[in-house]
Formats: structure tokens, sequence, C-alpha cells
């Protein structure tokens, strides 16, 4: 089955250390993991376990202390800025809080506009740049007309995290990596919002990598889970072995520790 | 049929802005609370939960003011109370209440026990030192924490030790409601489950006689209390049994929250989750009718005129909806 | 952007400060169009003019001359000569002749020199008076000869040819002139200083050179401290610690140390205002650097800079697009404090004698350095420094509540 699948991205002994001597602190600690096209990833770890970091290298914002990172079977070239922006084409984010995503001095128009121009589009004419920022709304249900030259102070989290989610169907990239994307929206909108990664995920052949401490999220949308704990892959399978069979301690623990309501939910084990 | 401990009758609580505009967070809010019961409270940010809960405790400041309605603890009314006699004869021994975050009310300067001095002091100025170390490491010991706590600084406890730390504080005066406002939201899942089990610890020590518990998650919520509340726009629109409204919720509303749980348990991998489109109404301008028309795929034009009331669905379930229980299971049979 | 000037001039403390800032710059500008004379221009002969009017006697005896007849005239004419040291001289002399005391009143200025005019003999003597004192006593009724005639006062002009004076006119006791009919008439509120020039005029003068030198210095290190803030907290590494390395340097050297010696260095002929406001400016950068520099780290991280650069900006873009916007109202507060120190740090160099060169412009600071070298201080010539003080702590305290209101508006939780 995975032979059918190209292999986007392979991380082998990625590694990132901070600090010398007495003061050095591993956050990622060899990790190795491979990325292909249309899975649905999720790396859970509690706040501490470096998926922020591990997310931060494969994007490119970090480099890493030690580790390879090979992309469409090549060697993941990011010297300079012309490279890195090749590579920002196929990989992107959307990160945890909506409010702090945009900048509140530049109207939202300023955000979607950049995907064009980074898409080679600056030449359009400005007609054209107007559709395809209406197409991209509308995808995430959201009114362009509505949203336009307001500031972002004047949207919801809500609406603010899925006009980032209309950024990524306007840059198509291969990879995309959502660090924790529900958390800070309501439960009503969460589903919207799921259920908007994983219809780009339909349309574009996106690969999407969750990551999250919330089990439950993984369970729910993931092919494969990996569970991070101090910079290591501690476990990692599909979400029922992972999940529903934890064969580590600590996958185990933490299993037991999310709080369920169709099974009795052991308190004794705290 | 138990002792009632907290009752409240039509409590409607106001935000007055900079502006002078009014905006009932708290809308006519009633509810009882017997001896040896908890209850959640769910609801979406905004819908006015947090709100209810500091207006239970009777004490206003502004921008929050009283408007009308009565709280009844133990019998006595609380709500037109002075704000002075409130914090001597109320706040900690007739009711204790936990804001979000309340880790961070720790003084960093100080050891826990003098922390927990200076509560003795406020409430009991003649307990000397000696009597108070001794309650609280025996209240301390029966929660579950160790005595050496009391020695250490905010500093060297870790996140969900201090959140229990503050939870064990507070019920040292042995008050009758315990009220919790998000007690382990910021935690991770194993320091909240070690919080969910003080919780209910101290309910089964009888430490407390009653509890209101507030959260977004709602499978925190089934596990810890007895009977759920879900709000919405400042008003109560379901409130029943924490298994009835989690299984079985009757108003629009209660069912997409309901429907928007995930738990990593067997089989729920298919199942579709529900999302409600659009968001709360604005509480300076509340709509007629039913708060949640405008976003709910059932409504009728009948819904958004005049007010509707709560009906109730048997055995001290209420909901607030124009149609009945059958009307309502139909059209979720149907999706 | 509009809603935060709405918001700025919301706040009371601004506003107030934003007040007395621009008064002091429109008096500033619009002074030196009223009365042109160069500040520098010594118009008086002679040290420490008091504050007063001046009417050009010369002018006077030529203009029209009006006769009114005041009652109080012959006594404001004496009063004004005898002093009380004098008062209580003649009253000791004629309680020593034999007068008894309960008669004399010093305070009563006819009947006291009714009474000396009657009684005083130059001859009678007086036991325990010295030879000084007798002499005192001779001058004094002399002085007071001439106050109580009647007989006005000649003018006369000497004949070119004889010599001899040949009378023109009589100025009489009772002839008035109308000020605003002499020819020369000037104002000096605040006197004129050690060297005979007017005050005020110099002072108008001295903060408009002093304000220029703030402005430019406040420029100066403000522009080096965001510069060098903005480099060192972005790029971070290598550059970031050559950065810290000369902030450092230049933290560990006393700022105003740095001035003098730098100021001493350059040498008396090459320190115009101008060179000194550049000088105080890159002296005193660092602490902006520093400011705008933990800002910037704390921003760098922010998911907004990072989505920038996830969609392809530049360095330049993001420093400027979407860190500079965050921390433009910090800068404006720092602007304020740098332009207030650098008036006062040219006040304190100026006060040593290693400010700008005393023969060009007047500054705040030079004028109190002539205030102090030539003991204004001590000889009481009050007009020569107080004004200066009052000035510069104005300009201070103007600034700083501009500041302390910005710093509310920007910073809600500071607000009362």
């Amino acid at each position: 089955m995975a032979d059918e699948k190209t292999l986007y991205l392979r991380a082998s002994g990625l590694t990132k250390a901070f600090g010398f001597g007495r003061w050095k602190t591993v956050a990622v600690d060899h990790v190795d993991i491979d990325l292909y096209e249309g899975e649905v990833v999720s790396i859970v770890g509690m706040s501490g376990s470096g998926k922020t970091t591990l997310a931060k290298m494969l994007l490119g914002l970090i480099g890493p202390t030690e580790g390879e990172i090979y992309f469409q079977g090549k060697k993941r070239d990011i010297s300079s800025r012309r490279k890195k922006k090749e590579y920002w084409k196929n990989i992107q984010a959307i990160f945890q809080d909506p409010f702090s995503s945009y900048n509140t001095f530049n109207k939202i128009d300023s955000v979607l506009l950049d995907c064009i121009h980074m898409r080679d589009g600056r030449k359009l004419p400005y007609a054209k740049k107007v559709e395809l920022m209406t197409e991209a709304c509308s995808f995430v249900n959201l009114k362009f007309e509505e949203l336009t030259n307001k500031y972002p102070f004047e949207l919801s989290g809500g609406q603010m995290q899925r006009l980032m989610i209309a950024r990524i169907f306007l840059l198509k990239p291969k990879i995309l990596l959502a660090d924790e994307p529900t958390s800070m929206v309501d439960a009503c909108s969460r589903a919207t919002i799921l259920d908007e990664l994983m219809k780009l995920r339909d349309e574009i052949g996106m690969t999407v990598i969750f990551i999250t401490h919330d089990v439950g999220l993984a369970y729910y949308v993931s092919d494969k889970v990996y569970i991070m704990e101090h910079g290591r892959f501690v476990e990692s399978g599909t979400p029922d072995e992972v999940i529903l069979h934890p064969k580590e301690t600590y996958t185990r623990r933490l299993i037991n520790d999310v709080p369920k309501i169709y099974e009795e939910w052991d308190l004794s084990t705290v | 049929m138990s002792n009632v401990v907290l009752e409240v009758n039509e409590l409607t609580t106001k935000y007055v802005t900079r502006f002078g505009e009014d905006v009932y967070a708290v809308d006519h809010v009633s509810l009882k609370l017997e001896e040896g019961k908890s209850l959640g409270i769910a609801g979406e940010s905004g819908c006015g939960k947090s709100t209810l809960a500091l207006s239970l405790m009777g004490y206003y400041f502004p921008p929050l003011h009283y408007t009308s309605g009565e709280i009844i603890i133990n019998g006595t009314n609380i709500s037109k109370m002075s704000p002075d006699k409130v914090r001597k004869l109320i706040l900690g021994r007739e009711i204790a209440y936990i804001p979000q975050a309340a880790m961070n009310a720790l003084n960093p300067t100080q050891r826990i026990i003098n922390f927990i001095e200076d509560v003795f002091q406020a409430h009991d100025p003649n307990k000397n030192k000696k009597e108070i170390y001794e309650t609280a490491r025996k209240s301390f010991e029966l929660l579950g924490l160790p005595a050496e706590v009391l020695q250490k600084y905010p500093v060297e406890l870790s996140g969900g030790m201090k959140q229990r730390t503050v939870i064990a504080i507070s019920v040292l005066l042995h008050p009758k409601v315990l009220i919790a406002d998000e007690p382990s939201s910021a935690l991770d899942v194993t320091s909240q489950k070690m919080v969910i089990k003080m919780l209910r610890n101290l309910m089964e020590n009888g430490f407390v006689k009653s509890m209101i518990f507030i959260t977004h998650e709602l499978p925190l919520l089934y596990n810890v209390t007895d009977n759920i509340m879900v709000m919405y726009a400042g008003q109560i629109v379901e409130i029943g049994t924490a298994k009835e409204t989690v299984f079985d919720p009757l108003h629009p509303y209660a069912k997409g929250l309901m429907g928007s749980i995930i738990v990593p348990e067997e089989g729920l991998r298919d199942v579709k989750l529900t999302a409600i489109p659009g968001t709360p109404p604005n509480l300076k301008n509340p709509p007629d009718g039913c708060r949640f028309a405008a976003r709910c795929k059932y409504a009728l034009p009948q819904c958004k005129v005049g007010s509707i009331d709560l009906r109730p669905a048997g055995n001290g379930r209420f909901y607030r909806c124009i149609f009945s229980e059958q009307e309502l299971r139909e059209a979720y049979k149907h999706g | 952007m509009k809603h935060l000037i709405q918001q700025v001039f919301r706040s009371g403390k601004f506003v107030t400060g934003f007040a007395i800032f621009v008064a002091i710059l429109l008096i500033v500008i619009i002074y030196p169009r009223i009365i042109t004379d160069p500040p520098l221009a010594i118009i008086g002969q002679g040290t420490f003019f008091e504050p007063g009017i001046y009417v050009n006697v010369y002018d006077s005896i030529v203009s029209p001359h009006y006769t009114l007849n005041l009652d109080v005239a012959a006594t404001k004419r004496i009063a004004s000569k005898l002093n009380d040291e004098d008062r209580l001289a003649i009253k000791e002399w004629l309680v020593a002749a034999g007068i008894p005391e309960n008669e004399i009143d010093s305070e009563n200025t006819e009947k006291l020199l009714d009474q000396w005019v009657n009684n005083y003999d130059p001859a009678q003597k007086i036991s325990g008076m010295t030879n000084a004192k007798r002499n005192y006593f001779i001058r004094l009724n002399n002085s007071l000869k001439g106050l109580l005639s009647t007989e006005g006062v000649s003018i006369a002009v000497k004949n070119a040819e004889t010599a001899s004076l040949e009378e023109t006119g009589v100025v009489v006791q009772s002839d008035y002139v109308n000020v605003s009919q002499v020819s020369n008439v000037r104002v000096l509120p605040l006197g004129t200083d050690n060297f005979g020039r007017d005050v005020l005029t110099e002072l108008v003068a001295a903060t408009r050179v002093s304000l220029q030198i703030g402005f430019v210095a406040g420029i100066v290190a403000t522009l080096i401290g965001l510069i060098l803030g903005l480099l060192s907290g972005y790029v971070g590494g290598l550059v970031d610690d050559a950065i810290m390395f000369i902030t450092n340097l230049f933290t560990v050297i006393p700022s105003f140390v740095l001035l003098i010696l730098i100021s001493f260095s350059i040498g008396q002929d090459q320190r115009g205002a101008f060179t000194i406001a550049v000088v105080i400016g890159f002296t005193s950068w660092v602490w902006t650097a520093r400011a705008v520099r933990s800002q910037v780290i704390s921003l760098r991280n922010r998911d907004h800079v990072n989505l920038s650069k996830l969609s392809g900006h530049s360095i330049g873009h993001i420093i400027i697009r979407d860190i500079l916007p965050y921390i433009a109202s910090y800068v404006v507060m720092a602007l304020i404090l740098q332009i207030s120190s650098g008036i006062l740090a040219e006040a304190g160099l100026s006060i040593l004698g290693l400010g700008p060169r005393t023969t060009e412009v007047p500054t705040l600071g030079l004028m109190m350095n002539w205030g102090l070298i030539y003991q204004a201080h001590i000889l009481g010539k009050w007009w020569a420094y107080f004004p200066v003080i009052i000035v510069i702590a104005l300009i201070s305290f103007s600034m700083n509540l501009m500041n302390t209101g910005l710093d509310q508006v920007f910073n809600p939780a500071l607000r009362d």
C-alpha cells in the first residue's frame, strides 16, 4: 500500500539541542519520520515534549543540530532565501492562535494577496486576484466581499482560523503542518475546521500533520499516530493500534488519563 | 428529597460597558443545588457561565452589576447583601469560588503555609499558627496532597500541584458550595486527572456539600458531575442529569454541542461531528424569541417571536424550545 | 490609526503636556518676529540691570511736558531717596539732640523731614558719634536739601564758542511726560545679564537653540538605538554579540564623562551647536537600543512573523512591516524622552563650559553658566538664572507629561 503513494518527506535522526555542556537541553532527540502523499498524521505529545520544535524543523524555520531531511528524494537545501521560498511553496503551516497569526496593522486582504504573489501571481490583473480570493474564501464558507478591507480585530476567532485555511487553499502546498488548529476555537467551530481541512486534503492530495495534545482529535482524524515524549517518538502506528491497544507504558498512561464517556474512566490509576 | 443547599431564582446580572450600555450576561437563571449533588455548566465562550459563577457569590464589583433575582444559601438570601458582609460571612465559609487559572493567585514570595495563615486569619483571627498548621495538614492529607507542600514556595510546585493546592485551600473552611471555573483547562491530561479525582474526593468525603463545575470540555463534565446545565447567550437552554444531557440531548444547541465531542474510544472514527455555523448573538441587543434560532436548522418563524420559557421534560429535566420532546427526537432521527 | 490619535488626545496628561510644549514653541517662533534685536547684542553698559521699563532721559526732556499737580508727588520723591536705614539714623540723631522719642515717627516722611530741617545743626556735638557718622549726616543733609527745594532744574547747553552754559529750559517738579510720546522706551522684563544683554530676548533665543539641540540629539540617539536594536534583536547570533559588546562598552563608561571627554577633545573651535547635538546623540543611544532589542526578541517568534517568513518575505520586509509597527509606540515614547534628556545633557555640558561656542548662540545651559561664573546668585540678581531654570523645568515637565500620557494610551494596563 505504501509503495503506491509517493514519499514526500523523509527525516532521519532529526535532533535539536539548545545550549552547551551542563546546560544542554535536547528538545528533539533523533527522530525519524516518513510522510507520504495524502496521509493524515498526528504527532501527540504533552507540552514540553518537543513537538513544536520538531514542527519548526520540518518547516525549515529552525535548523536541526543533527540529522537529515530529504524532500521528494533529494536532500533538502534551504541555504538561500530563494531556495527557502521554493521549499515553502510545498510546505505550509497553520498555527494554534488565530489572533496572533495576523499582523494587526494590515488588512486581511494582504494575507491572501501574499499567497497569490508567492505562486507567481504578482503580475495578474487585480480583478483576477479578487476572483482567486473569492474562490478561496467560499471554499471555507466565508464571503470575500464581506471581509475585504477589514482588519483582523473585526473578525471572530473561528473566521480567522478559517481564513488561514483559505490561505492554504491558495497556496496548495504538498504538506500542511497544523499546530493545534482547534484548541483555541469553540467546540462548535471545531468540526467545521476539521471538515474544511479534510476537504482540502481530498481536493489537492495534501499531506496533513496535526501537532496536538488532544488524543481524541488524533484518534478521530489521523491515518497514523506518533506519540512523543521528551523529544523522542515513544510509539507509532495506526490510531487503533496506538490508542486502543497501546504497547508502551507511557502511551498506556496517557490514554488512561483522557476522560472517556462510553467506557468507564478509571480514576484509580493516578 | 434531600436538602437544597443553594437556590437561585431568576437571577439577572449585567455588565455596564465604558459607553454606558447594558449587557445582560446572565438572564433570569434559576437552579437548585441539592446536598451531595454536583452541577456542571457547559457552553461556548461568552455564554455567561463564568459570569454566572461570579454572580452566584453575591460579590459584585463594577462593571458587573446585580439587577434582580434571589440567591438563597442555607436559607439566607444573599443577593442584596453589602459586599463587606458578603466578604466576611459568605466567601470561603458558605461559598468558595475558584476562578480560571487560580494557581496564579498564589503569592510567589510566600510559602503555602503563610498563605493559608492569611486565609484563616481573615476569617477567624483567633486561631494560632499551630492550630492552622494542624488543620491544614489534616485537610491536605485527606485530599491526597503531601504535607511537605505546605512548606514550599509556589515556584517549586508543578502546575497540577499548584491547582490542587489552591482547591484544597479554598475548601479549608468547609464551605457548603464549591464553584470551580475551568479548574483544569491549563493543565496536561495527567494533572487534569488528578484535579478531577480530587474534586470527586471533596464531594465523597463531605468536605463540601455540593459543587458547581464549569468547563467547555464535555467529557470532563460527564465524569465529574451528576447534573449538567447547558447555557447559551446568558440563558439556560437545557438542564438534566449528566447521562441524559450527553446521550439524549433535547435542545438543538445541546444536541450540536454533544455532537462535537471527540473521545478516543472504539468506533468513534466514523461518527460525523456536528458543526454549528454562525456566532452567538450580541448580548447588548439580544434577539426576540429563541436566541439560538438564527443558527438552528430546525427553526421556524414562531421561534423568533416573544419569549421562550423552559419547559419540563419529566424527572426534573428542562429545556427551552417550542417543540415537544417527540418532535425534537423525530427531527434528530432524520438528521 | 485615526482612532489611535483620537485616543491620544483624550488623555488628560498628554494634552496638558502637549499644550505647554506647543506654547513654548509658539513663543520661540513668534517672539523673534516682534522683537528683532539680535539676542547677543550688548545693550546695557554695565552689569545686571534690573527688570523694568527703561525710559530714555534725553528724549523725555525734549518730549512735550505736561503739568500734573499730584499731592503725593513730593512725598514720593523724598520717600524714594530715604531708605529705612537713613530714617532710623535721622531718628537716632533727633533723639540724641533732645527731641522726645514719642514725637518722632520714622514712617511719616513729611513730619520727619520737618523735624530734621528745623533741628539739624552740623556743628552740634552729639556724644558718642564718630567722625565717619558725622560726615554721613552731612552728606545726608546735602542730598536732602535738593529734594526740598521747589526751584526746578535748569537745562543748559554749552555754547561751542564761548564755552559758557546757556540755559535753554527748566524742568519743574510738576512736569510729566507721556511715555508713549517718548521716542525711546525699552521694556526689559527680565533686565540684563552680566554682559548687558536683554535677558528675555536671550532666553527666547536660547530656548530655541536648546530645543533644536535636543531634537537633533534625540533623533540621532533614537535612530542609532532603533537600528542597532532591530539588527541585534532580529538577526541574532554574531551580529547580536557584536552589537551587544559595543552597547556594553557604552554602558560601562558613564555617558556624561564620555560626553565631557569628547567635547573637550573636539576643541573650542569645532564646538558648534549642531556638533554638540550630534555628540550628545552618539553617547545616549544605549538604553533605547537595549529596550528595542528586547522587544524585537520577543516579537520575532510570534506567529505572524513566522507566517510572513512562510509567505516568502525578505528580512527587510519583515522587520519594517511585521516588527516595526509593533514597537512604534515604544519608539515614539523613547524619542520624547531622548529629546528631553538631550536638552538636559546640553545644559549640563554648558554649565561646565564644554557646550557650544559662547560667541555664536546662547543656549539655556550657557545662560546658566554665565549666571554661575558672574555670581548672579550670590549678588541676588535672580533674573539672570531663575527664568532659565523655570524654562528648563517646563520643557522637561511637559515632555515627561506627554510621555506618561502616551504610555497610558498604548498600555491600557496603566490607565487609572
